[in-house]
C-alpha cells in the first residue's frame, strides 16, 4: 500500500471512530446524569407514579411518563395502520408507476417534512376543538387528541419502506393467482401480504419507535399531567414532554430525574429500532 | 341441479367483484384522508399567515409582548418581524453543516470503501441507532457537554451541536448509498492508472456523486431546520439577532413558541409557521429537482 493511501485510510477510519464516540459519550453522559436520582430512589424511579418537586417531600418516579409514551404511540400505531397501509397499496399496487402515485408519494413525503411545532399548531386550533365538538374531553387536551397527531406525523415512516416491500413481490405470484381468477383483493390479502408480512410488519415497528420519542407536538397537546392517564382521552404527559416541560427550571435531583428519563427514551428507542432492523436483515437474506 | 350451475357462479363472482371494488374504493378514500392533512395545514398557515408576511416581517426583530398588545388592541397587525429568528435558524444550520458534512461524508466514504468488513457493519449499525435517538435526548446531551462544560450557558454552539448530530446520520447513510450507485469500473479505472486514493476519492467518487451527495445533505438540512426541542434546551432564545457563538441566541421555531405562549404574539404564530414550511418545502423540492435531473 502506497503512503498517501495509508493516510486516507487512516483518516477514514479515525473519522468513523468519532460516531462510536459520540453515541458511546451519549450514552455515558446520561448514565452519569441519572446516578443521583437511581442512588436515592433505585428501581423505585422507575416503577413508582408519584412526581413531586416540591422541595423535602421530593419524589420522583417514571411510570406515569412511560405509560403515557407507550399509551399515546400505540394509539398513533392503530390510527397510522389503515392510512399508511391504504397508501402503501396506493403507490406501490394500484397506481404503480404512474404519475398519480409519484404525486402521492411527494404528498406522503411532504408529512415528514412538517416541523413537530407547526403540527402543535394544528392540532391546538384545529383538531382540539373538533374533539371538545364531539364531546371527548371537556378541555380537548389529552392522550388521544396528541395520539392523532402522532398518527398523522408517522404516516410516511411506516408508509415508504411498505411500499418498496410491496412492490419487491414478484409479478409472476401475482398473475399466477390472477390466472386462477382471483380479483385484485384476492391478489392484495392471499398473495401480497402474505409476501410482505414481515416488512410490512417493521415499517410499523420502526414508525412507533419515531412516536416514542416526538416532543413538541405532543407537549402542545397531551395537557401535562403528570399522572398516569385515567382514560383514553384523560391528560397526561409522555417522556420526551416532560423534559421539555419541566426542564426549564429544572436542577438537582429534578435534573438528575428528568436525564434518567431521556436515558430511558435512549434504551427504549434503541431497543425498537433494534428489533426493527433485526427483522429487515432477516427479511433480506 | 335444479338450479342452473352458471346462475350460481355469477352470484359469488358478482359478490367477489363488489367486494374488490369496495376494498379499492377503501384504498383510495384513506390514501386521499392520509394526505389531506398537508393540504389542510399549509391551508391554514397561508389563509392565517399572509397577511402578516411583509417587508418588516423579515427585516425587523420580534415585538414585545407590550407593543404587540397595544397593535392587536388597535386591530391593527402586530409590528416588527421575525428577523432574530430567521438569523439564528441561518446561522445555527451553517454551524451544524459546518461540523456535520465534513464527518458525514468521510463515514459515509469508509463505509462505502469497508462495505463487507465487520467494523464497518458496526459503524453502519451505531449510525442507524443515532438517527433513531430522539431530538430531545440530543438537546440534553448537547447541555451537558456544550453549555455546561463549553460556553457555560445557553448558545448558539450548544443547538448547532443538537444539531450536528441529528444531521450526521442522515448524510452519512445518504453518502454511502449514492456512492454505491456510481459504477464500480470507474473507481476501478482510477485505480489501474496508478490515481492515488484520496485523488479518486475528490476528482471521481466525489464529482460523479455529486449531485446525490448535494441532495443527502439538503433533504438532512431540511430535517433539522423545523426542529425545536433541542434548541429549547440549548440555545434557548434571543431578543436580538446574534451572531455570537457562545451567546443564547433565537430561532424561527423557538420564536413560534415563544408567540404560541403569549396570548398578545399569538397571531404571529401563522406567518411564522408559513415562512418555516416553506423554507422545508423549497429544500425539498430542490433536492428532488436535483434528482430528477441526474435521472
Amino acid at each position: 500500500m502506497i503512503k498517501s493511501e495509508r493516510v486516507v485510510k487512516g483518516i477514514l477510519f479515525l473519522s468513523s471512530l468519532l460516531i462510536i464516540l459520540i453515541t458511546a459519550g451519549m450514552m455515558l453522559s446520561l448514565m452519569n446524569g441519572s446516578i443521583p436520582v437511581f442512588k436515592e430512589f433505585g428501581l423505585r424511579f422507575i416503577i413508582s407514579s408519584q412526581w413531586n418537586p416540591t422541595e423535602g417531600r421530593e419524589e420522583y418516579g417514571a411510570m406515569a411518563f412511560i405509560v403515557g409514551t407507550l399509551l399515546t404511540s400505540l394509539i398513533a400505531i392503530v390510527l397510522c395502520f389503515p392510512l399508511a397501509f391504504s397508501s402503501s397499496l396506493f403507490i406501490g399496487e394500484y397506481f404503480q408507476g404512474t404519475r398519480i402515485a409519484k404525486i402521492m408519494g411527494t404528498l406522503v413525503d411532504m408529512l415528514a417534512g412538517i416541523p413537530s411545532i407547526v403540527y402543535g399548531l394544528w392540532g391546538f386550533y384545529v383538531l382540539r376543538p373538533l374533539i371538545v365538538d364531539l364531546g371527548l374531553n371537556g378541555q380537548g387536551f389529552g392522550v388521544f387528541t396528541a395520539g392523532v397527531v402522532l398518527a398523522i406525523m408517522i404516516i410516511p415512516y411506516a408508509t415508504s419502506i411498505s411500499t418498496e416491500i410491496i412492490k419487491m413481490v414478484p409479478g409472476e405470484l401475482k398473475e399466477a393467482a390472477y390466472s386462477l381468477g382471483a380479483t385484485r383483493r384476492d391478489v392484495i390479502l392471499r398473495v401480497l401480504i402474505p409476501n410482505a408480512r414481515s416488512g410490512i410488519f417493521t415499517s410499523f415497528v420502526l414508525a412507533f419507535g419515531r412516536a416514542l420519542g416526538e416532543t413538541m407536538a405532543v407537549t402542545m397537546l397531551i395537557g401535562n399531567a403528570n399522572i398516569i392517564p385515567d382514560s383514553l382521552f384523560g391528560p397526561g404527559n409522555t417522556m420526551a414532554s416532560v423534559i421539555a416541560n419541566q426542564f426549564g427550571e429544572a436542577e438537582g435531583l429534578k435534573l438528575s430525574a428528568l436525564i434518567s428519563i431521556g436515558l430511558l427514551l435512549f434504551v427504549i428507542t434503541g431497543i425498537i429500532n433494534g428489533i426493527g432492523k433485526l427483522i429487515i436483515k432477516r427479511f433480506n437474506s | 341441479m335444479s338450479e342452473a350451475p352458471g346462475n350460481s357462479g355469477d352470484r359469488t363472482l358478482r359478490k367477489r367483484m363488489r367486494k374488490n371494488r369496495i376494498f379499492a374504493g377503501g384504498v383510495i378514500f384513506f390514501s386521499l384522508l392520509t394526505i389531506s392533512p398537508i393540504l389542510l395545514i399549509v391551508y391554514k398557515l397561508v389563509a392565517k399567515g399572509y397577511r402578516q408576511i411583509n417587508f418588516d416581517f423579515f427585516t425587523k426583530n420580534a415585538p414585545d409582548t407590550y407593543e404587540a398588545m397595544l397593535a392587536v388592541g388597535a386591530g391593527e397587525i402586530i409590528p416588527g418581524g421575525i428577523l432574530n429568528g430567521i438569523a439564528g435558524s441561518l446561522y445555527m444550520v451553517f454551524i451544524a453543516s459546518l461540523i456535520a458534512i465534513p464527518v458525514g461524508l468521510l463515514i459515509g466514504i469508509f463505509l462505502y470503501d469497508q462495505q463487507s468488513k465487520r467494523y464497518a457493519g458496526i459503524v453502519r449499525d451505531i449510525t442507524d441507532i443515532l438517527q433513531g435517538v430522539p431530538s430531545i435526548v440530543l438537546g440534553l446531551i448537547a447541555y451537558f457537554w456544550v453549555v455546561k462544560n463549553i460556553t457555560n450557558g445557553f448558545s448558539a454552539l450548544a443547538g448547532s451541536t443538537a444539531l450536528a448530530i441529528m444531521m450526521m446520520p442522515l448524510i452519512i447513510r445518504s453518502t454511502e448509498e449514492t456512492l454505491k450507485m456510481i459504477p464500480e469500473t470507474i473507481r476501478e479505472a482510477g485505480f489501474a492508472l496508478g490515481v492515488p486514493y484520496h485523488k479518486i476519492i475528490l476528482r471521481v467518487l466525489i464529482p460523479s456523486g455529486f449531485s446525490g451527495l448535494l441532495t443527502g445533505i439538503l433533504l438532512a438540512i431540511s430535517r433539522i431546520i423545523g426542529e425545536t426541542a433541542p434548541l429549547m434546551l440549548t440555545a434557548l432564545g434571543s431578543m436580538e439577532v446574534n451572531f455570537q457563538i457562545d451567546k443564547p441566541t433565537s430561532a424561527i421555531p423557538l420564536l413560534i413558541w415563544e408567540f404560541y405562549n403569549d396570548p398578545n404574539m399569538v397571531d404571529l404564530i401563522w406567518s411564522s409557521s408559513l415562512l418555516l414550511m416553506m423554507m422545508v418545502l423549497l429544500l425539498n423540492l430542490l433536492s428532488r429537482q436535483i434528482i430528477s435531473r441526474r435521472s
